[in-house]
């Protein structure tokens, strides 16, 4: 597939690690959102900057990626949501944070503004208007229909968001979710930052994936920056990664069943959750494993005491989790809600380039630890779970497959760890210059794209949330659901807000 | 499912258990806590939690106050969906400038006497998210806090050691 080849060889590169980045014109960057809208290619990401946008691509076939660029220097820039819809929230937000307009974009309302900033395009340039009055939802038409608002403080103890429903009786006929909450700016805070506190902020952009954001951010770092960490650090970051993978696992597989009134499993799973945060909290010195991962190593290394606790943790967890497995398939009630429920649709996965548990049980085999792939485990064995039925059953059975395959990582890795430092002391390469990163983190794949000044410092940094590629398709999925079953579904998506709204 | 029932019978509880001593943290703050709270409302006091713009670190942890190994229900603390049944508001985050609305009314709609804690090191003075153009830098700024709970994010422990600290006054006042 040359889709990629094509656009690469028609603008002008710039410096960038390890993926190239090329400046293209209107026409070139249109062809782009045509690949994108054609299948040919997967839209990563797209993200602003005072004057310019970018746009992250990937081969999926090849496992190759590309960023293409285009100049936006008279405040406009072609839509690329115009074509290829999963572009659309990103093309709002940029609207929102830059002011930059893009050009035929289908729906104008504000995203992540919600006109309470005191400030309009925080990142871009003055002069641009902030929203106001109401948010206009879309419409429903149709007898006997009525609407049910929702959030955004919601009944449990989750993360706020605003759901409407349109219901015809039970039955959803339309659910629009409106997010934007919980923005707080990182972006913002990230500019003119040093490295270390890049790191500290990029480990709290969503509390559940801390590692995996502190990984994609060392990592773009590293390449920015041309420095490779110690093989020990790289092994140890794949650790905490597949730790951190087992503990939402295991807690989501609970609070699934949980929103099914099956509170057996999730008392169960709880307890598998919580001890895997307590080896967590004695191999590494934080429950969530927060601030371990540098760009260039780690902060501490693992003692013999935190291999044991993780040795004993995953014979704990091989000696219950199968009988849980168990409980599971063997439950009739329970699978009467869960097989059948919220079914996303393959094509829909696809489009959207869905990450993860989303993607994965409805047929897309994408996993960024293959392909692209990054080290260590081009030198690990392990098998990337696919179902094609893309309801709330095949959630769960793919993060039941992930977590077999976690505790067989940990094993790998606790026995293959290199011995050394953990911490580069090399000097960098260059003290700035672009880095970028794909990581996968237990929800999906995650994008960082960072540019550091000539004063080594921070001057753009860009972190996208599986979550983008995953909220659009949960309205999707519950269409013709009853309302019922929405935080079934919602749960088995679990979409994080917090790394969402940024 | 019979032998997973069947199993948790014999088994002994993983619920840590109140010890006698002083020096075991959970237990005695546990036990101290019900005391505590039986004064001031009768058997139980009810918390409703808002993410006021957290990164969900501290929910994690707060949703983990419910697993086998803290069981806050056992101290007369429970969860509530509404808050109009809540005595206690938990709140996270540095309180977004686009969730400070739903803070606000969230506080109006709980009734006297209410409590506000302040859980994790953002909801004290916007943490690490404090000075960006989208927050209010943290809790106090939106509603009045009675405690705050640090730490990113502090954990259940902790949350429950808060929680008590919050208690502290009110059973020496009713003890004097």
């Amino acid at each position: 597939m040359a889709a990629l080849d094509d656009i690469l060889n028609s603008g002008s590169p710039v410096q960038q690690a390890p993926w190239p980045r090329i400046l293209v014109d209107e026409t070139r960057w249109q062809e782009a959102a045509q690949q994108l809208a054609g299948g040919r290619l997967v839209l990563l990401g797209l993200w602003g900057e005072r004057a310019a946008v970018h746009m992250a691509l990937l081969d999926e076939e090849r496992g190759q990626v590309a960023i293409v660029s285009i100049g936006a220097a008279s405040g406009r820039f072609p839509s690329v949501a115009a074509v290829h819809p999963p572009a659309l929230r990103l093309e709002r937000a940029i609207q929102d944070l830059f002011g930059l307009e893009p050009e035929g974009l289908p729906d104008r309302r504000s995203w992540l503004d919600h006109g309470v900033w005191g400030v309009a395009a925080p990142l871009g340039r003055s002069g641009s208007s902030a929203p106001t009055g109401r948010y206009a939802f879309l419409p429903s038409e149709g007898e006997s229909l009525h609407q049910i608002p929702v959030g955004p403080v919601h009944a449990g103890i989750i993360e706020p968001g605003h759901f409407r429903f349109t219901a015809n009786g039970e039955t959803v006929v339309r659910l629009e979710e409106r997010l934007g909450y919980v923005h707080k700016g990182i972006e913002s805070l990230m500019q003119g930052a040093e490295l270390a506190h890049g790191a500290k902020l990029a480990g709290r952009v969503s509390g559940d994936s801390s590692v995996a954001y502190a990984l994609g951010f060392a990592r773009a770092a590293e390449a920015a920056l041309g420095i490779e960490p110690p093989a020990r650090a790289v092994w140890l970051r794949a650790l905490m990664a597949e730790l951190e993978r087992l503990a939402n696992h295991f807690g989501d597989i609970g609070a699934i069943c949980n929103d099914a009134a099956f509170a057996l499993m999730h008392a169960h799973c709880g307890v598998l959750r919580e001890r895997v945060l307590r080896a967590a909290d004695i191999a590494f010195g934080h429950r969530l494993m927060r601030d371990v991962i540098l760009p260039g190593g780690l902060a501490r290394d693992l003692g013999t005491e935190g291999i044991s606790a993780i040795v004993a943790l995953i014979a704990e967890a091989r000696r219950r989790f199968p009988a849980l497995v168990e409980l599971y398939d063997g439950t009739a009630s329970l699978q009467d809600r869960t097989v059948g429920t919220g079914i996303l649709r393959p094509e829909l996965a696809v489009q959207f380039g869905a990450g993860g548990y989303v993607g994965r049980a409805s047929g897309r085999r994408f996993d960024a630890r293959l392909k692209p792939g990054y080290p260590p485990y081009d030198r690990l064995r392990f098998a990337v779970p696919v179902r094609a039925e893309g309801d709330v059953n095949a959630r769960v059975w793919i993060r039941i497959d992930e977590v077999e395959q976690s505790l067989y990582l940990v094993e790998q890795i606790v026995a293959g760890l290199p011995a050394g430092a953990v911490l580069s002391t090399a000097r960098p390469a260059h003290a700035s210059g672009e880095g970028a990163s794909l990581s996968e983190g237990f929800r999906g794949d995650i994008l960082v794209w960072l540019r550091l000044g000539e004063d080594g410092r921070i001057a753009r940094c860009h972190l996208r949330d599986p979550s983008w590629f995953q909220w659009p398709l949960l309205e999707a999925a519950i269409e013709g659901n009853i309302v019922a079953d929405f935080p079934l579904c919602n749960k088995s998506f679990n979409c994080s807000y917090s790394g969402h709204d940024l | 499912m019979r032998k997973l029932l069947l199993e948790s019978l014999v088994r002994s509880p993983l619920t840590e258990p109140a010890p006698p001593a002083a020096d075991a943290a959970l237990g005695e703050l546990g036990a101290a806590l019900e005391r505590a709270a039986r004064r001031r409302l009768g058997r139980s006091l009810a918390i409703r939690e808002v993410d006021a713009g957290s990164c969900n670190g501290c929910e994690l942890e707060i949703n983990a106050l419910n697993n086998a190994f803290y069981d806050l229900e056992r101290f007369g603390l429970r969860f509530v969906a509404s808050p109009r049944h809540a005595d206690i508001l938990l709140v996270t985050g540095p309180v977004t400038k686009n969730m400070r609305e739903a803070l606000e009314r969230t506080y109006r709609a709980t009734p006297d006497p209410k409590w506000v804690v302040a859980v994790g090191d953002c909801a004290v003075d916007g943490g690490l998210f404090a000075g960006s153009y989208a927050v209010t830098g943290g809790v106090e700024a939106v509603v009045p806090v009675d405690l705050h709970v640090r730490g990113c994010p502090p954990s259940p422990t902790q949350i429950l050691q808060g929680l008590l600290a919050l208690l502290e006054p009110v059973k020496k006042l009713t003890r004097s």
